[in-house]
């Protein structure tokens, strides 16, 4: 979330859209119901299905599943031909003043630099013309044609309320109502927050969903604002940390990159990521990237890491390709792959296409799954029936389970989708034989550390001489692993205004990320986490929940990455001078000598409003994208594509490209998409509140909430199918078939879609062949393999379907 | 017919058992659903183990009166036909309670009163058999209009039949002699004469 | 829940007062139809404070479940798809226990201390009293009660007596999500509402209100509802509920003029008997049928 759960009550106008909080956060939820009741809120819900959300809204509106962008899109199209856009904030606060370089087109559905065979960009036409002075150049009056405004002008003018209705479904009358309500909150003084949730993330165009968003709030000038921003309500308590600490391939902690098997030169490493400002005085934050980086390395290899071995750089790996869970299982298929860890993660329910992970663990040598909970993936081995149709005979692989506590039974933090890291502590020892999740990896690495001293192998340095400095080697603390996190100063830390004065003794925690140094004299776990526990105590066991300015910051409960900061970007909340746009929101401001205000702000403290230091201070120019240069794998501004399983067979904006040009598709992933003439239907998975994942259905009261697996069609489709409320059913994708009991309902409507009806089935999540609840199929049988091209999160939310009674 | 000089048979063992069957379930019933029906007689439902119990054990007692009255019922339906006698008697019902029945006509096996409790009690049995298996949770779920329905019937047969038994009861400690018949079965000669002299004659051919 | 108090406004089948020194404020939970989600965690909260476990039941093909109330489910959300003008809204109403006022599963109770309410207007059941005859069900005008097929004893929702006697909030309050449950007194939910009402009509809602149905006295537990004046919109949230007629013959005057009636009946056989004495047989009788019988 740009904002937090709470400041989501300062909002005008709140949009669900993408996401269903009030089925899958129910608790969060609470802040929109406070919006409505206390702040008069309008809200609205864009959904396939008339959600749990939308029986709160004012307004729902139907979609089709997988065509946010032409909605988002055509709202772009109407702001901008409408005027309804805060003027002053978009040419001041956005890149809408930058020129385009040349080189950029956009044709018929492809952006310049299409690499067919490749299915990728070469994005090297899509920047910015850079002037002599080595800055962009920028048109203030925004009159130059290639300016990043006029191009999006352009850009979307194809998304006419016709053309939105015709591909999305959504009735024209009904979409225009939308953007009305939006454009309410162009004034400065109002403001519109998106709530969205995987119902955005797992689509092949997922990223750009998100992104098409983002525009929106940039020219309503809603980033900053209380009230305002793309908010993501992250689907578990703590996947926002997981992706803060890098638990993904390519990643490092706090966002830092892992290098590629190309970036053998350590100075060409940083220099590339060490941006250079885009616009003059900027404070262009990523130029810090060394100082992070060096820490990092010290706080993982300590006095190995010297300048003179560039920190230990040798010793990261270096990525091939991405190793994203889509690849990993096609590897594993592909018989590539000899062991897997699974730690707090059932891949068996979560990544698509049941049939071809059973064909790839089954592969296996071995498999290693650390769970609280006897999962499906560590049993997927067993045969269950026609829940789980396997030969346990024919299964070679070794599964070894670790029994591990759940988040209950350690202490920790969890950061929760506003970036709060929460201490909590344990509230009872794991069961049996069950041991934390830290004190299980420790094992696993003594051990291998143990026998790479014992019998060496072709790299054992990285391993041997990581830092492991543990009071119990074996059980790591969560305060140790926390404390590391925040980073420690290696020497005494000298205040460079008075070289008299020591900031930061020796060996004692750092205050802050604004104190590290890429001179290897701090160590620092995660940046972005530096300053959650310092020399004061535990920032993030803080509970103290006064909240002075009434807007919900409580800036003294637990603690929010970066800084405490609780608003990301907040520095937008006020207009150039340093005014709060909105006199009743007031969030930051610049007395005269500083900024202050109700929450950290997101600024230089001490840059006057006269110096032009822009709010967006992580970009290199200074200001929020609307045009995204070169980091999108599909283009710089979004454009609809799409589901790879559409069931209207092409694209009305541009027939030739029906989907993400972009999008990685493995061979044979390719020949198992459906086609509408065989699964007519739109098929999307979702959650439901009674349960969590596939977790809770070992768990009693959760199922006897939802005890068994069902589907939800719209009447329409029922009558058609002579199927009744209550009926088993068969659903069927390509890739195989679930049977369910039907739920008939009148909240899901057919769609009238370029010129054809559109039914869509819905598919819970949640049930499978362990648990307490009725066994059930898991949903993935059905989903295709392909995923978003930046972030590779398979397609879950549309692919093609039929149903049959069964 | 008769051997016994003194005595005519005017019940078989068969038909006393019968009876008492009915008898006593009728008085555990009675005093099992009084202690239902109002909190006065709450303590009653100790006499069949607690409220629990009474709960419980009504509703089968209930079955086993029915059975049994229903064996009643057909022995005794035939002596039990209204005829144009047990009219005039009934006319004449003022005087009978002042115990002057010389001048009424005479009566058969039964007379018109025990006739009329045989009837009544017959009605109100359905009645309550009925009623007794709606409210009858424990094995059936039936619409709660119905229940609630079923209540107010089930209580007020009740009422009536524990009316017309009281009498019943009363008629046979007032009539010196009848107690004897449902006991030893017998009855003297002379008091069937007096009472059921019809009977009487059939019994004896005199 | 059996609870030594002192402040019992009622007992069934108890014909004179129970203890009732202590004075408590009359409470009431507010539950606001238009602020809920129907995500249940008020369902969980119930079973887990009262330690009860409905069964693992199965999918009928609506999202209620369980289906329906029950000795283990005290609280069922029961969720309704209304179309009018074209606008779909999905009514989720938390079904359970009113707390009447004038509790007609109290007046219907034959079993003495088996259905007790308490001064602070909640209406509990003390299920070691109770028989099992399932009166109260008939005595119900919104359907509550449940025998429960493991003890045969009446169950249904508490409002938490036993935390409400000790100043906490009932378990369903405390696991609502999105403050759709409220608690407190019955004067401060009826302002509450008021506020909420006012909102509603602001967004369109013109016949929004509180259902605190007279007919029954009015109840502890409320719903602020988008369509007050057509209550069964709601899972057939009964319009005017009353205690049946039937009940109120039957428990009425009735009783007591049928015991009275058969008193007189019994009194007037003992005034007969004494003033009439028995009837013997005859003389003439006798003799005559000593002739008969030897002739």
């Amino acid at each position: 979330m740009t904002n937090h759960w709470v400041d989501i009550k300062n909002a005008n106008v709140v949009v669900v859209m993408g996401g269903n909080a009030a089925e899958a956060h129910p608790c969060g939820f609470k802040w929109v119901a406070e919006a409505k009741k206390h702040n008069n809120a309008t809200f609205i819900v864009i959904d396939p299905r008339f959600t749990r959300s939308a029986s709160l809204a004012d307004h729902y509106f139907p979609i089709r599943t997988g065509t946010d962008i032409a909605f988002l899109g055509g709202v772009i199209n109407y702001l901008l031909s409408n005027d309804k856009i805060q003027h002053e904030y978009v040419r001041n606060y956005t890149n809408a003043p930058l020129i385009v370089s040349e080189g950029f087109k956009f044709e018929d559905g492809l952006f310049s630099g299409y690499d067919e065979p490749g299915r990728k960009y070469d994005r090297s036409s899509w920047g910015y013309e850079m002037g002599a002075d080595g800055y962009a150049t920028v048109d203030m009056t925004l009159q130059h044609p290639r300016c990043v405004l006029n191009m999006m002008k352009q850009h979307y003018s194809r998304y006419t309320p016709e053309m939105v209705s015709n591909i999305t479904g959504t009735p024209k009358e009904e979409f225009l109502k939308v953007c009305e309500i939006l454009a309410t909150t162009s004034v400065p003084n109002r403001t519109t927050t998106f709530m969205y949730a995987l119902g955005w993330t797992q689509h092949s165009v997922g990223s750009q969903m998100i992104r098409t968003c983002a525009l929106v709030q940039l020219l309503l000038g809603n980033i900053g604002m209380p009230g305002g921003g793309v908010n993501a309500l992250r689907g578990h308590s703590n996947i926002q940390g997981l992706t803060d600490l890098g638990l993904l391939s390519n990643l490092l902690p706090g966002y830092l990159t892992l290098p590629n098997e190309k970036e053998s030169d350590y100075q060409a490493y940083i220099d590339k990521r060490t941006l250079k400002p885009l616009r003059p005085n900027q404070f262009n934050y990523w130029s810090n990237y060394p100082k992070f980086h060096v820490s990092l390395m010290k706080s993982w290899w300590g006095d190995m890491a010297t300048k003179e071995n560039n920190w230990c750089y040798d010793w990261l790996p270096k990525l091939d390709v991405e190793y994203d869970i889509m690849r990993q299982f096609e590897l594993m298929y592909q018989g590539k792959m000899n062991g897997y860890f699974c730690q707090g993660f059932n891949p068996l329910g979560s990544v698509p296409n049941k049939a071809k992970l059973i064909a790839g663990l089954s592969q296996l040598k071995y498999l290693v799954v650390i769970d609280p909970l006897a999962t499906d993936t560590s049993c997927f081995w067993e045969n269950h029936g026609e829940y789980n149709d396997v030969d346990p005979a024919k299964i070679m692989t070794e599964v070894i389970r670790l029994p591990s506590g759940c988040f209950a039974e350690e202490d920790g933090s969890l950061t929760n989708s506003g970036r709060w890291l929460q201490w909590h502590f344990k509230g009872a020892e794991p069961p049996g034989e069950a041991k934390g999740d830290a004190e299980i990896m420790a094992g696993i690495f003594l051990k291998l550390r143990e026998l790479y001293r014992k019998e060496g192998g072709a790299f054992p340095d990285a391993i041997l001489n990581m830092s492991w400095n543990y009071a119990i080697p074996h059980v790591p603390s969560a305060e140790e692993l926390a404390k590391e996190y925040n980073g420690k100063a290696l020497s005494d830390l000298i205040d460079a205004k008075d070289p008299t004065k020591v900031l930061v003794k020796k060996g004692q925690l750092l205050d802050g990320f604004a104190q590290l140094k890429d001179d290897g004299s701090t160590a620092c776990g995660c940046w972005l986490f530096s300053g959650s526990w310092t020399e004061k105590g535990n920032m993030m066991a803080r509970r103290d929940n006064s909240d002075p300015s009434g807007l919900g910051n409580t800036l003294n409960w637990a603690y929010s990455w970066p800084a405490n900061r609780r608003i990301l970007y907040n520095r937008a909340s006020c207009d150039p001078s340093g005014k709060p746009w909105d006199p009743n929101r007031k969030l930051v401001w610049w007395d005269g000598a500083k900024w202050t205000g109700a929450d950290v702000p997101d600024i230089k403290p001490d840059s006057a409003p006269s110096e032009g230091m822009n709010p967006f201070i992580m970009q290199p120019e200074g200001v929020g994208r609307l045009y995204a240069i070169d980091k999108m794998a599909e283009g710089p501004f979004p454009e609809h594509y799409e589901p790879f399983e559409t069931p209207i067979g092409t694209n009305p904006l541009h027939p030739k490209v029906v989907s993400n040009p972009a999008a990685r598709v493995f061979k044979g992933d390719m020949e198992q998409f459906g086609k509408a003439d065989k699964f007519p239907y739109a098929g999307t998975t979702y959650r439901l509140t009674e349960h969590f994942h596939f977790w809770t259905k070992h768990t009693e009261l959760a199922a006897i909430m939802q005890p068994q697996q069902f589907v939800e069609i719209g009447e329409e489709l029922a009558k058609e199918k002579g199927i009744k409320a209550g009926d088993m059913v068969k659903v069927s994708s390509n890739r195989g078939a679930i049977k369910a009991k039907a739920v008939v309902t009148k909240r899901i409507k057919p769609l009238q879609v370029d010129g054809k009806t559109v039914h869509h089935v819905g598919v819970p999540i949640h049930w499978g062949f362990k648990g307490v609840t009725k066994p059930g199929y898991l949903a993935n049988t059905l989903t295709p393999v392909v995923g978003d091209a930046n972030s590779q999160t398979p397609e879950f939310k549309s692919f093609l379907v039929n149903i049959e009674k069964a | 017919m008769s051997r016994d000089p003194d005595t005519l048979l005017r019940y078989t063992t068969a038909e006393r058992i019968n009876h008492w069957v009915v008898a006593i379930s009728f008085i555990l019933l009675a005093l099992s659903g009084l202690a239902l029906f109002h909190p006065l007689f709450w303590p009653l439902s100790d006499l069949l183990g607690g409220g629990t119990w009474s709960r419980i054990l009504h509703p089968f007692i209930g079955l086993l009166m029915v059975l049994a009255f229903i064996g009643l019922f057909f022995r005794f339906r035939k002596y039990n036909r209204m005829t144009d006698d047990d009219r005039e008697w009934l006319k004449n019902a003022r005087e009978v309670i002042k115990g002057h029945q010389n001048h009424l006509p005479e009566q058969g096996k039964f007379n018109a009163g025990q006739k009329l409790v045989f009837k009544s009690s017959a009605l109100l049995i359905v009645l309550l058999l009925l009623s007794g298996l709606v409210l009858w949770r424990a094995y059936f779920n039936l619409p709660v209009e119905m229940v609630r329905i079923a209540a107010v019937v089930h209580a007020a047969s009740a009422t009536f039949l524990i009316a017309i038994i009281l009498i019943h009861v009363y008629a046979a400690i007032w009539v010196k002699g009848s107690f004897g018949a449902m006991g030893s079965g017998k009855v003297s000669r002379a008091w069937a004469r007096q009472h059921h002299r019809r009977w009487y004659r059939e019994m004896t051919g005199k | 829940m059996a609870l030594q108090s002192l402040d019992i406004e009622r007992r069934s089948a108890t014909t004179t007062p129970s203890p009732s020194q202590r004075q408590t404020m009359e409470v009431a939970k507010l539950i606001d139809v238009t602020t809920c989600i129907g995500c249940k965690a008020c369902q969980v909260a119930c079973m887990e404070w009262n330690d009860v476990r409905d069964e693992i039941g199965t999918n009928v093909g609506v999202y209620d479940n369980p289906p329906d109330l029950s000795g283990a489910s005290w609280t069922v959300m029961r969720y309704t798809e209304h179309e009018e003008n074209g606008k779909l809204e999905w009514l989720i109403r938390k079904d359970g226990c009113m707390h009447c006022a004038d509790p007609g599963c109290l007046k219907a109770c034959p079993a003495p201390g088996a259905i007790i309410q308490y001064a602070n207007g909640i209406v509990d059941f003390h299920e070691e009293n109770c028989i099992g005859c399932g009166y109260c069900i008939t005595g119900c005008p919104f359907n509550v009660p449940r025998i429960s097929k493991k003890d045969g004893k009446a169950y249904k929702c508490t409002l938490c007596s036993d935390r409400v006697a000790v100043g906490m909030e009932p378990a369903c309050i405390k696991a609502c999500p999105t403050g759709a449950l409220q608690f407190g007194s019955k004067e401060r939910m009826k302002m509450y509402a008021e506020e909420r009402i006012v909102d509603l009509k602001s967004r369109g809602f013109e016949q929004a209100g509180l259902y605190d149905p007279p007919g029954v006295g009015g109840t502890h537990v409320m719903y602020v509802l988008h369509h007050a004046d057509r209550p069964e919109l709601y899972a057939k949230l009964p319009n005017n509920p009353r205690i049946s007629p039937m009940v109120k013959v039957w428990k009425g005057i009735s009783k007591p003029a049928a015991i009275a009636g058969l008193g007189l009946i019994a009194a007037g056989a003992l005034l007969h008997l004494v003033s009439r004495g028995r009837t013997v047989v005859l003389q003439e009788h006798e003799q005559a049928a000593k002739k008969e019988s030897e002739s």
